[in-house]
Parts: C-alpha cells; structure tokens; sequence
C-alpha cells in the first residue's frame, strides 16, 4: 500500500497534475474554512485562494523551465510549452481578479468563500481545457469552468440583472454544450477514438469533402464559438456582462475566453487541422461578422460592462483572423493578442470595480464623469487601458493588432486587414467616449475617490504588463513564439 | 551624456519628454512655476538642436546624425534615427515653433495648468520622433503617439465645439494611419519575400540573406526599394494606403473637413502647431516615402495629384475669401497654401520639390505666426468675428505693424519668405505644365485679395467699437513670439540661398530615385534668388 503510494507521487501522472490538484486542494480547504471565517475577515479566503494560485503556478513555472513536454494518464493530458503558458496566463487572471473582488464583494454584501472556491474550480477547468488531448478531457475541463461561471454570474442573490445573467448563461451554455458534445461524438463515430492526435489521422483520411467530417466540425465549431462569443452565438455575452458581480464579469471576459480560445486551437489546429479548406472561409466570415457587430453595437451602449462586452466580441474577430491567416505569425498573433487582451481588458474592469461605491453601482458610463478630478491616477490608467484597446502605440494593444495584420498580409488576405484596420478607427470612437466623459466632463459632485490596495495592486500589475510589452515587446514574442512551437 | 554629433537627436527628441516627467513631479497648484519650467524645457529644446545648423553637412545627400540601437531583433524594429536635408529643415521648425506656442500660452491657458504643459512636451516629442525616425515601426509609433495629446489639446483647452472637433481630428488621422500601417506591413513582407532565401532577388545591392536583413523595417533599406516594387495593382493600392494617409494630414481636399474644426476650435498654441508643424508631416511622408518608395505610381498618378492639389488651391482660396471668423479664415487658408506644396511634390522635379520643402517651413512661420497675432487679439476681446473689429491700427501701432509683415509674408511679397517658396514651386511646375503653373496663380492673387481685405476690415479705419479703443499693444512677452518668426521670414526672404543648399543634395538624390536608374542625372538648377528673381522672368531661369 505505501510502496504504491509513493511510486503514485514519483510518477509523471502525479507530476502533471499537479497544478491542478494544488488549486483544487486550496479550493476545498477555503470551502471548509469558510465556517471558522468570521465577517470582517473574509479576505482570509482571497489569501488562501492566492496561495493556492502561487502553489500552481510555482509547478507550471517548473513545467516551463525544464521545457516539459510529455503526455500523462495515457494521453488524456499534455504537458508543453503551449499548456505551460495558458495555464501560467489563467493564474494571472485568477490572481488579478481575486485581488480586485475583496472590496467589491464587501460592498455587495456577499462575501463568502465560496466565491473563491468557485473562482478556482473554474481555473482547474481551464487547465483541464489548454491541456487535454482527448475529448472527454476537454469536455469534462470545459463544463466545469462553464458551471463554475453560471453560479459566478449569478453571484448577487439579490440583484434581479446577476440573477437573470445566470439563467441566461446557463440556458444558452448548456445548449452549446450540447452542440459541442454532438460534434464530439460524430469525430468519435468517424474515429473510434478520443484521441485528438488519432481523429486527426482518420480525418485526415477522410479529407475536406466527406459530409459527416464537415458536420462534426460545423458541430465543434458552434459550440467553441458560444464559448468565445463569436457572432451568431454572441447574444448572452452583453447580458452576462452587465449582470455578472464586475470582478467575474472580468474574469468571464478574459479567461474564459483565453481558455476557450487555447481549446479551440487545439481543436482546429490539431483533429480538425486537415479539415482547413472547409473551415477557413467559415472563420473568415464568422470573424468578419463579429468584427463588424461586435464594433457597431458598441457603438451606442450607455452602460460601461455592455460597452466593453461588445467590444470584447470585436476583440474575438481579431484573434480568429489571426487563426484564419493560417501561417506562423498568425499563430504567434493570436498568443500574443490573448496575453494583451487578457491584461488590458483586467485593467479596464478595475477601473470600473472601482467605481462601485456604497452608494453607487458605477456601470453607466455618466458615472466615469470627472474620473479626471476625482481620481487622477485611475483616469490615466483607464485611458492606457483604452488605449490599448484600440490598437494605440506605444502599448501592448498595438503589437496585438501588428502580428494580426501582418498575419492576414503575409496570407494575402489583404480585404480582410482592410476591414480589420478600419474597424480600430470605429472602436477609437466608442472607447473615447468613455475618455470624454473621465476628461471633458465636470463630476455631478466634486470630490476625491479611492480605490482599495487589492484594486491598485490589480491596476499596478494590469499597467505594468500593458506598457511593458508594448515599448519593449521583445520577451513577449519570444514567449509567444515558444508558447505556439507544439503547432509548427 | 555630452552633446556631440553622435547623440544630437536623442539630446532632441528627449529634451521636451524629460521637461514633461519633469512637470510631474511639481504640485498642480504652482501655475507660474509650471509654466516657467515648461517654457525652460522648450526653449532648452530649441538651444539643444541649434548645433544642427552648425554640424549639418550640406555636400552629403543622405542621413547624418544616424543613431541605431536594437529594439525588437525578433521582427526587425530597431531605433533608429537620422536627418537629411529634408528633416533638418522641418525639425528646425518643430523646436522654433514648439517653445513659440508654448510661451504664447502662458497668458491663455489658465486651468489644468499642469495637464496643459506635460501634454505639449509629449506632443513635442512626438512630432520630433516623426521626422528624426529613421524606422518605419518607430516612425509609425510616434505618428500615432502624436495623435493621443493633440486630442486632449483640442479636447480641454479648446473653444465651444472643442469635444467634436477633437474627435474628429482622431477619427481622420487614425483612418488614414490604419490604411498607412497596412502599406508598411506590406512593405515588410514584401522586402522580407526579395530577400527570402531561393528568392529571385535581384541585386539590389542593400543585403544579403540572412533572417536580420529579411526583416527589417529600416527606411534607407526601403528607399531604395522603389524599383523593384512589381507594377501590381497590389503595390499601387498601397501607394494609396500611404498616399491617403497623407493626404489627410495635410491635408488635401477632398480630406480636409477636419481641419477647421481643429483650428478652429484649438487653443491658439494648438492651432499654431496643428498649421505650423502637424500638416507638414503629410507633406514631409510624401517626400519622404511616396516618392522614393513607389516612384512608378508617382509617376503615373502625378497629373491627377497635381490637379488635385490646383483645385485645393483655388477652392481653399474661395472658401477662404467668405470667412467671418478670423481664425477659420486662415484655417482655410492653409488648404490653399499647402495645396502649392503638393503641388511642388509632385511636380516631381528638384524646383518643384526643394520649392515645396521651403514652401512648408513658410507656412509654418507665417501661417503659426497669423494663429498667434488672432490669439492675440482673441485674448483681449474674446471674440474672433471679424465684424467686432476694425481700425485697431489706432490703438495697437506695433501690432498692426508686426500683422502686416506676416500678411506681407504670408501672401508672397518678394523680399520676404512666401514669395520665394510659391515662385520655386510655380518654376518647378511650369516646367512640367504650363497650365499648372498658370492656374496656380490665381491662388497667389486670391491669397493677397484674403489677407489684405482681412487686414483692411479688422486694422484700418475708424475704431467702430468701443470696446477696441482701449485695447493693449503688445506686451514683451507677445513680442517675443512674434519678432523670431519675422526676422524668420525676413531671412528666407532675403538670403534663401542658404536653405536651398541644405536641400540641394537630398533633393537631387529624391530627384533621382523617382526618375529611376537609368534617368539622366538631376536637372541643372539655377536657384532664383532675389536680386535676379524680382522681375526676372520664369524663362529666365530656366
């Protein structure tokens, strides 16, 4: 019994997995914790959660730095350089937006351990989800992030918007997934395996043209792109946002999407790789749609969260094109707009957790009027968040938008960078109305506003990483560049 | 960290930025202190690129005071800067105007003091970066850097529809630096595919095979790539990806429906360097990049160009004629008057272009100086109709003085700068058109009808309003933004000799790249300078 014990925690299963075990151990332990956790202490939880996030990282760190690459359980799972990364690029996430929800959930009322726990449930899924070779990996990884963020959403019992942003999650998710789990059992039907690498070989046998290949990746396809909120499965994303608790709102924004996104190019790239005639005017038009609705809704929306949701959708159109281009830099474009998006879109909904008051919910965007007066500090950062968003130098937003671009020129696909580049012009506009209103406006009532040290903390780390990249972005292409080598 | 040759455009271009994280550190509430020190940044700006008058080697036609550091290896970037004759001349400018507007603003710019200061500084810097850059990913950060605090100048310290003209003057650049970005992208590829290893790359004499020569974005690679662009419709749409992108910088009709607002709507400091130095980035990207870089569709599209630019003559002219305000009169003016520097450019021969060149430092002497003299007058009686004034001469001696010289120079007097730069430029186009040049004409006649009826209706006569009688001559202050740009025009007017020596080799050189490798060698010019010029003929010169 103990010899098996120990040969367990010598072997490389053990050694995979455990990123994911630690944040699950952490996870359970602030779920029995919670009880002993007096009122006022609460933030005891986030400590714990960022513990647990510190441990995990700490062993993909070690995965990284030995350039790990092994398969474990029998190819379930893959430890490489591109698991590595997502998985380092969620911690982040995690940690940013657990530091910027302790004030918040104090304000709200809601503070309980479960919220973390649940914050770090969702983290193991999306391990589960940049890091599965297999079907049921990847389902089992997606669903369990995706139950974790319906509960998330709904969050605040008693605001009526979280409660309906839940159902609407939940309704219109589970639908996908059904979609997805269908496109899942045809590449199993046509297969006979799970295997990703081994539903590459036979659909690559049964090349472009066969009806039930294509219907499995219109299946796969569907599901992955309610996940991402790609138009025409973009609907419940401005609802979610606008209903979700701020800091989950953040989190749903740019993590689920990574993850999502780190499934969906181990999905195309790998089982449906051969398929790239049938899938590659498909995601043409599909991120040229979204490009386009994601940018002109967003045009018109008063209130900050469904600003930024739509403006996150034309963010998707931006990372497909980049899988629509098709060659290397298109590759490294997409890791490189997903670290971007990640880090500029947390610092952006900081901003707006921070202008949740006791008195307030700080949403609209007449509620941003003044930021200049009332607090300097989050105005200039809000506007280098912005910034970057558009596609500005000297920030990271710009070396996202370049290797798009350049992607889509190097691949001849010259209209679509046209449109992609005029759309930065039309989200110019709606992202500075938020800059006139925190510049140009007066405040209804004068006076300064804080913002709470886990909230600068997250501001701090988010600035740091936008700006860094975006004067010297050398390290980040190199690290994109090794991210993306197990797709060469 | 001594100023020498070798370092001269850091000293530059850091100059106003240091100035800038300077300001930050001293408490909003000193306004004097603030603006004291900014004035000192700018004017140090100014003293730092002074030595470039004295080290600018004139015999030598390409870049000088080259500095080159890596910055991305990965893709090819690399900071690099360097001047020629072209850039010497309009960073020259960039720092006089710089620490001009910036101390014409001390009496204006009353609130957000500090925001205002640390804002030009950064402006200052980027417009240096634009000229100095000699990479195309650093030339293209700081064109779009640039953007970001002329905004806010606009947006805050601007008149009543500040908010609109802010943004659309964002919306305008950015859509045309989108459509630039793309061409450079091109470009990239495009030289990375010549030098791809297998390629059939022709001896181009500039670099061999290895992965840091395919990737680069080095200019003076890619000026000489011009001839071995394929004449695809692929590579002349990005002749007007770049084109645009001027074109509405300049801007050209028909892009130019931002540029009243802006002006308009600008702080006076704003206007006079929105008029002074940010139009001629259009103007100085044509130079720079559309001619040596697609000097085939230059070709091709030159006659179109020019007819274009001799209808924004003479419809900014027109429009210019039915102003009431005096601001947005001399906004329109520039529509005229940078229509002869297109027209010079593309004339595409050395008067047309060294012509073209001047022409754009004379507007931005005369043209910022006209911004300053409506500020002045904006400052003491908040209004800029046209209506509200008339015979300040009474009151304001000096400056009724200091205006006339400007209108003077601004309309193209001989003697002073304007009249050398238009007359260039007609003698380039003549030789190409004679219709050109004769058209063209008409704006020089519709330019002296505008500026002298304007300084007829607002200096002359009888003092109609009360509130005119008392008002102020110039200060000391006021003075000194003023008396450097005149004894300016003077200069060129009288002794332009100078600044067509400077130009002299780089425009050859310019000269010779559009006309292709096997054209004849550059044109032998006879410079027109004054003495001969006044009643001499075009045919004389010829």
């Amino acid at each position: 019994m103990w010899d098996w014990f120990v040969q367990g925690l010598h072997s490389i299963e053990f050694y995979a997995i455990m990123p994911h075990l630690q944040l699950t151990l952490f996870a359970c332990f602030i779920l029995l914790a919670d009880f002993l956790v007096e009122r006022p202490y609460k933030y005891f939880n986030a400590i714990c959660a960022l513990l647990g996030i510190g441990f995990s990282a700490f062993a993909l760190g070690r995965f990284w730095v030995r350039g790990d690459e092994k398969l474990a359980f029998n190819g379930l799972i893959v430890i490489d350089s591109f698991f590595t990364f997502f998985g380092l690029l969620f911690l982040l996430a995690t940690a940013l937006v657990i530091l910027m929800s302790i004030k918040y959930l104090d304000l709200e009322g809601e503070h309980e351990g479960e919220y973390y726990a649940l914050i770090l449930f969702a983290a193991v899924g999306m391990l589960f989800m940049a890091g599965g070779t297999d079907l049921v990996t990847l389902f089992i990884g997606l669903e369990l992030m995706a139950l974790c963020f319906y509960l998330l959403a709904g969050f605040l019992r008693r605001d009526r918007r979280s409660n309906e942003a839940a159902l609407k999650y939940l309704l219109l998710g589970m639908f996908s997934s059904g979609i997805l789990a269908y496109g899942f059992s045809l590449l199993y039907g046509v297969s006979g395996s799970t295997n990703i690498q081994v539903i590459a070989q036979k659909v690559a046998e049964r090349g472009p043209g066969d009806p039930i290949v294509f219907l499995a990746m219109v299946a796969v396809a569907a599901g992955m792109f309610f996940k991402v909120a790609a138009v025409p499965f973009h609907m419940w994303a401005p609802d979610v946002y606008e209903g979700a608790p701020t800091p989950i709102t953040a989190y749903i924004s740019v993590a689920s999407k990574a993850a999502s996104f780190a499934m969906l190019l181990r999905l195309f790239l790998v089982p449906l790789g051969p398929l790239r005639p049938n899938w590659e005017t498909l995601l043409a038009v599909i991120a040229l749609a979204t490009m386009t609705i994601g940018n002109l809704a967003a045009l018109n929306q008063d209130n900050i969260k469904r600003l930024l949701a739509y403006s996150s959708i034309g963010h998707v159109g931006y990372i497909l094109l980049g899988l629509v281009a098709g060659n290397q830099t298109g590759r490294t474009g997409i890791i490189v707009y997903l670290f971007v998006y990640t880090v500029m879109t947390i610092g952006a909904f900081a901003v707006v957790t921070g202008m949740r008051r006791a008195d307030a919910i700080g949403d609209r965007l007449e509620d941003m009027r003044g930021l200049m007066s009332k607090n300097p500090g989050a105005a200039l950062l809000m506007l280098i968040f912005l910034l970057s968003l558009t596609g500005i130098p000297p920030t990271a937003g710009f070396i996202a938008k370049y290797y798009i671009f350049l992607a889509l020129i190097q691949a001849g696909r010259y209209e679509l960078a046209v449109f992609a580049a005029l759309y930065v012009v039309v989200a110019l506009y709606y992202y500075f109305r938020i800059v006139v209103m925190m510049f140009f406006s007066e405040a209804r009532e004068p006076g300064r506003m804080t913002l709470a040290p886990g909230l600068v903390a997250t501001l701090a780390i988010a600035l740091v990483l936008t700006l860094a990249p975006g004067i010297y972005p050398e390290p980040l292409i190199n690290l994109a560049r090794l991210a993306i080598t197990p797709f060469r | 960290m001594s100023l020498t040759p070798e370092n001269i455009l850091n000293w530059i271009l850091l100059t106003p930025l240091v100035g800038a994280v300077a300001l930050l550190a001293v408490p909003g509430e000193k306004k004097k202190l603030i603006a004291a020190l900014a004035n000192l940044f700018a004017f140090a700006g100014f003293l730092v690129s002074l030595p470039l008058v004295f080290w600018y080697d004139k015999t030598q036609a390409g870049f000088q005071f080259t500095i080159n550091h890596d910055w991305i290896p990965s893709i090819g970037a690399s900071y690099r800067l360097g001047i020629d004759g072209i850039s010497f001349l309009l960073v020259m400018l960039t720092t006089v105007l710089g620490f001009i507007a910036i101390l014409s603003s001390w009496a204006f710019i009353q609130n957000r003091v500090k925001e205002y200061y640390i804002v030009f500084l950064i402006l200052q810097t980027g417009m240096l970066g634009v000229f100095m850059a000699l990479d195309f990913f650093l030339f293209y950060v700081f064109w779009e850097v640039m953007l970001v605090p002329m905004y806010f100048i606009i947006g805050i310290w601007g008149h009543e529809r500040k908010l609109y003209a802010a943004i659309k003057f964002f919306l305008y650049t950015l859509l045309g630096s989108v459509l630039m970005l793309l061409g450079i992208l091109w470009l990239y590829y495009f030289h990375g595919g010549l030098h791809a290893p297998g390629a059939a790359c022709p001896a181009i004499g500039i670099a061999g095979h290895t992965a840091a020569e395919m990737n680069t974005f080095s200019i003076p690679v890619y000026l000489e790539l011009g001839h071995f662009l394929p004449a695809t419709l692929i590579a002349k749409l990005v002749f007007w990806g770049f084109f645009i992108s001027f074109a509405i910088k300049v801007p050209m009709v028909p892009f130019h429906t931002w540029l009243p607002d802006a002006h308009v709507e600008a702080p006076t400091a704003g206007s006079v360097i929105l008029a002074g130095v940010l139009l001629k980035m259009g103007t100085y990207g044509m130079m720079r990049f559309s001619l040596p870089i697609f000097p085939e569709a230059s070709r091709e599209y030159a006659p179109f160009i020019a007819t274009v630019s001799i209808v924004a003559i003479i419809y900014g002219a027109l429009v210019t004629m039915m102003q009431k305000d005096m601001k947005k009169l001399i906004a329109y003016s520039s529509v005229s008057h940078l229509g002869f520097c297109t027209l010079g450019i593309f004339a595409l021969n050395h008067l047309g272009l060294a012509g073209s060149l001047l022409q754009q430092v004379n507007h931005g002497i005369s043209t910022g100086a006209l911004f300053l003299i409506v500020g002045l007058l904006y400052e003491r009686r908040h209004t800029r109709d046209i209506a509200e004034f008339g015979g300040l001469s009474t009151p304001m001696p000096v400056f009724a003085t200091m205006y006339m010289i400007i209108s003077l120079a601004s309309l193209g007097m001989p003697l002073l700068n304007g009249f050398i730069g238009e007359f260039t430029i007609l003698l380039g186009a003549w030789q190409v058109n004679h219709w050109w040049a004769g058209l063209s004409v008409l704006g020089i006649v519709l330019a002296a009808a505008y500026l002298l009826w304007l300084y007829q209706r607002v200096m002359f006569g009888e003092v109609t309003h009360a509130a005119n009688k008392g008002l102020r001559d110039l200060s000391l202050r006021e003075l000194a933004t003023l008396v450097p740009l005149v004894v300016w025009c003077f200069w060129i007017g009288v002794f332009p000799k100078a600044y067509f020596d400077v130009l002299e080799k780089p425009v050859a050189l310019l000269v010779q790249r559009v006309e292709g490798p096997q054209a004849a060698p550059p044109l032998a010019v006879t410079l027109p300078d004054t003495e001969s010029s006044e009643g001499g003929t075009p045919a004389g010169t010829r």
